[in-house]
């Protein structure tokens, strides 16, 4: 990791207010080529929506997000994938009623020459990447409400994969699924790393985040407690961070660390 | 199957289980529901053909029930789209009403009166025809746009609709029916001028055949091209001499149904030709809003299938919030769709106004229910994401058979409600067993 270099995406003070709650408030956060940075906190911390606002899906009331160390414009979910930001989101967001070829290729088909959808150029694709995550995938043809949860995160995946991104947001990736099928997003995770793509991981579990991640940002009531390197810090620690917002001396404080004196 | 690796193993176990109609129908890949579906028509069709003592399977019968459902045909094929999205139009029968009238009232008022065109210039049916399309559009469009950008329900968008161009429909000529139209313009709703003669009929039924061996081949060039698994040559075979069967067999009943006498003796006469003892035979052929109606139906299908707006559509009919984070700007896709539908509703103002010929402020009461209904039997689901363009299509050639068939029994019109209003209950019942099933 080289922290000289630009960050690949840095967040800078960014709010968003739905009604009058401060979902996020002055957050910022930041991520180099090949890292791989967990973003923890309880349910309602401000994780998923502060990680919307990156890939379009939400518009922030305040902040700037530059990719490259340059100001990104990004308002809607085509903005973000023009960066190279791609997200796989918590309910995997997939169109349950078309096959898996038509998935991976939404918003961005393959046309003929004459303007019309290449639909064996697409299924061809399609089986190439799949190929690659989960070869015993064969059930192209089939609607994706069809497919069992692993399979449907393959197709999530790689659809995420599939557009050379450089920025992946996994939200839960493994909510739901099996042992085995968690081992194998593991093992993706690692093979995207190494291949410079920086990777931005929600998670619940500490355990994964500590074998995955470089560096742990906590959130909690919609601010940053703190951020630290996942070797200077110990779980208990971070755990600390969740629950009570505390920071401890391996982490960098936040805004919305808790105070000594309180 | 045959070429697939280790993970087609469960498939292929279950291909195995199969009897010869499984494997006959995963050869052709034939679409089980479509092959109910024309299972239900053909058994109506015989059972009413019984029924009436042989007056329903003839070419004169046949050749106006195509006549009759065309016009529903055409606006069900939009309301495939409407509803695949998870929305509803229920002011589609009013739109039939407003914009029929106001093409009435072009062509028969306004234009040669005011604008002072001549009674005989093509200018007259085309500009009323335009317009009328242009109206149709407009609204579609307008209505599409309070639902997507202001977020106001499909349902009461259009419910409004129903009474507003309805009413709009009565205000164009305060009340008063328009009639009769241009000559030329009647030829879209059928009747003996209004269809394209045996030669040209048995040269569309050829053309039609000719495209089927076209797709089917290019199909199989395209699997091959990607080395997908291919339908054995006999199912493709099979396919297209089906395909050509029923093509050539409509053609051949639109080409058995003859002229009436009067009719052929005023053309006789026209034309300085002598009437043989026994008349002369003068076959109809395709009626003129059928080509329309099929040729809707190819063009949708087109749409829905190959294009990406019809992927999109699909997509948002599945997972609105999944297309919209896939980048897919849903609220103009979903303006286009109710433009779409109100352009179609045009299309069939133009084709009910032409056969009836004249244009009332009552026309398309209702149809908006019988659109929705051919569309929901044709197998498109209230629940959205799933429905077919040609299902919706042999929904509307099945709800005018059990109507006009009907009539043929001599059966009151309350009765025939309550059949109509059952038939779509069941229906849809047996289809929610069957994606149970599936």
């Amino acid at each position: 990791m080289d922290n000289h270099a630009a960050p690949l995406v840095e967040m800078r003070d960014i709010s968003i207010a739905f009604g009058g709650i401060r979902a996020v408030d002055g957050a910022s956060i930041d991520l180099y080529p090949g890292e791989v940075v967990a973003l923890l906190g309880h349910n309602g911390a401000g994780k998923s929506t502060l990680i919307k606002i990156l890939s379009g899906a939400y518009k922030r009331d305040a902040g700037t997000i530059l990719v490259n160390g340059e100001e990104a414009s990004i308002a809607n979910p085509r903005d973000a994938k023009k960066y190279g930001i791609e997200t796989i989101y918590q309910t995997l967001a997939l169109a349950d009623n078309v096959d898996a070829a038509a998935n991976l290729f939404l918003g961005r088909e393959i046309m003929t020459p004459f303007g019309t959808l290449d639909d064996a150029a697409m299924e061809a694709k399609a089986r190439e990447v799949m190929g690659r995550l989960n070869p015993r995938f064969q059930r192209f043809k089939e609607p994706v409400v069809k497919l069992s949860g692993g399979q449907r995160q393959s197709v999530a995946i790689a659809r995420a994969i599939l557009f050379d991104a450089r920025i992946l947001i996994m939200d839960e990736p493994t909510a739901a699924l099996g042992p085995q099928e968690t081992a194998q997003v593991s093992e993706l995770v690692m093979q995207l790393k190494k291949e410079g793509i920086g990777i931005f991981l929600i998670s619940h579990d500490i355990h994964d985040v500590f074998d995955l991640a470089d560096r742990v940002c906590v959130m909690k009531n919609g601010r940053v407690v703190g951020t630290a390197r996942t070797s200077d810090v110990t779980q208990d620690e971070v755990l600390g961070m969740i629950i009570l917002g505390k920071c401890p001396p391996g982490a960098v404080p936040g805004p919305g660390a808790m105070t000594l004196a309180a | 199957m045959a070429d697939t690796a280790t993970g087609a193993a469960p498939d292929r176990a279950r291909a195995s289980e199969q009897g010869a109609v499984g494997r006959f129908l995963q050869a052709t890949e034939i679409d089980t529901r479509m092959l109910g579906m024309v299972g239900a028509l053909v058994l109506i069709w015989l059972g009413l053909h019984f029924l009436s003592g042989g007056l329903f399977l003839t070419p004169r019968n046949l050749w106006n029930l195509s006549v009759q459902s065309a016009s529903i045909a055409v606006m069900a094929t939009g309301m495939v789209l409407v509803i695949v999205t998870r929305n509803i139009d229920l002011s589609v029968g009013s739109i039939l009403g407003f914009v029929g009238m106001i093409m009435g009232v072009l062509q028969v008022t306004i234009l040669p009166q005011m604008a002072g065109i001549a009674q005989g210039s093509p200018a007259l049916w085309i500009l009323a025809l335009l317009a009328g399309l242009g109206v149709s559009l407009l609204i579609g469009a307008f209505q599409g746009f309070l639902v997507a950008y202001l977020s106001i329900p499909a349902f009461i968008v259009t419910l409004g609709g129903l009474l507003v161009w309805r009413g709009a429909a009565w205000w164009v000529t305060s009340g008063q029916t328009v009639a009769p139209m241009n000559p030329t313009f009647r030829l879209i709703g059928g009747g003996p001028e209004g269809s394209i003669g045996a030669f040209w009929s048995w040269v569309v039924g050829l053309a039609a055949c000719a495209a089927v061996a076209v797709l089917l081949a290019n199909g199989r060039r395209q699997r091959r091209r990607f080395k997908f698994p291919q339908r054995p040559v006999w199912a493709e075979v099979f396919l297209g001499a089906l395909a050509c069967v029923l093509i050539l067999g409509a053609v051949g009943v639109a080409n058995s149904y003859p002229w009436p006498a009067a009719i052929v003796r005023r053309y006789a006469q026209a034309n300085n030709l002598s009437v043989p003892d026994g008349g002369l035979f003068i076959a109809h052929g395709i009626a003129i809003p059928v080509l329309i109606a099929v040729a809707v139906g190819i063009v949708m299908t087109f749409l829905t299938n190959r294009t990406r707006f019809g992927r999109y559509v699909f997509a948002i009919g599945g997972n609105p919030e999944a297309a919209a984070l896939a980048g897919i700007n849903t609220r103009w896709v979903l303006l286009k769709i109710f433009a779409l539908m109100g352009l179609l509703a045009g299309v069939a103002a133009a084709i009910s106004t032409a056969r009836l010929n004249a244009a009332t402020n009552a026309q398309g009461t209702l149809d908006e229910l019988l659109t929705i209904a051919a569309a929901v039997i044709g197998g498109t689901s209230l629940a959205g994401g799933a429905g077919t363009i040609a299902g919706a299509m042999l929904g509307a050639l099945l709800m005018q058979s059990l109507q006009s068939g009907m009539v043929l029994l001599g059966i009151d019109t309350p009765l025939q409600n309550i059949v109509v209003g059952a038939v779509l209950v069941v229906a849809v019942w047996l289809d929610t067993l069957y994606r149970k099933r599936a």
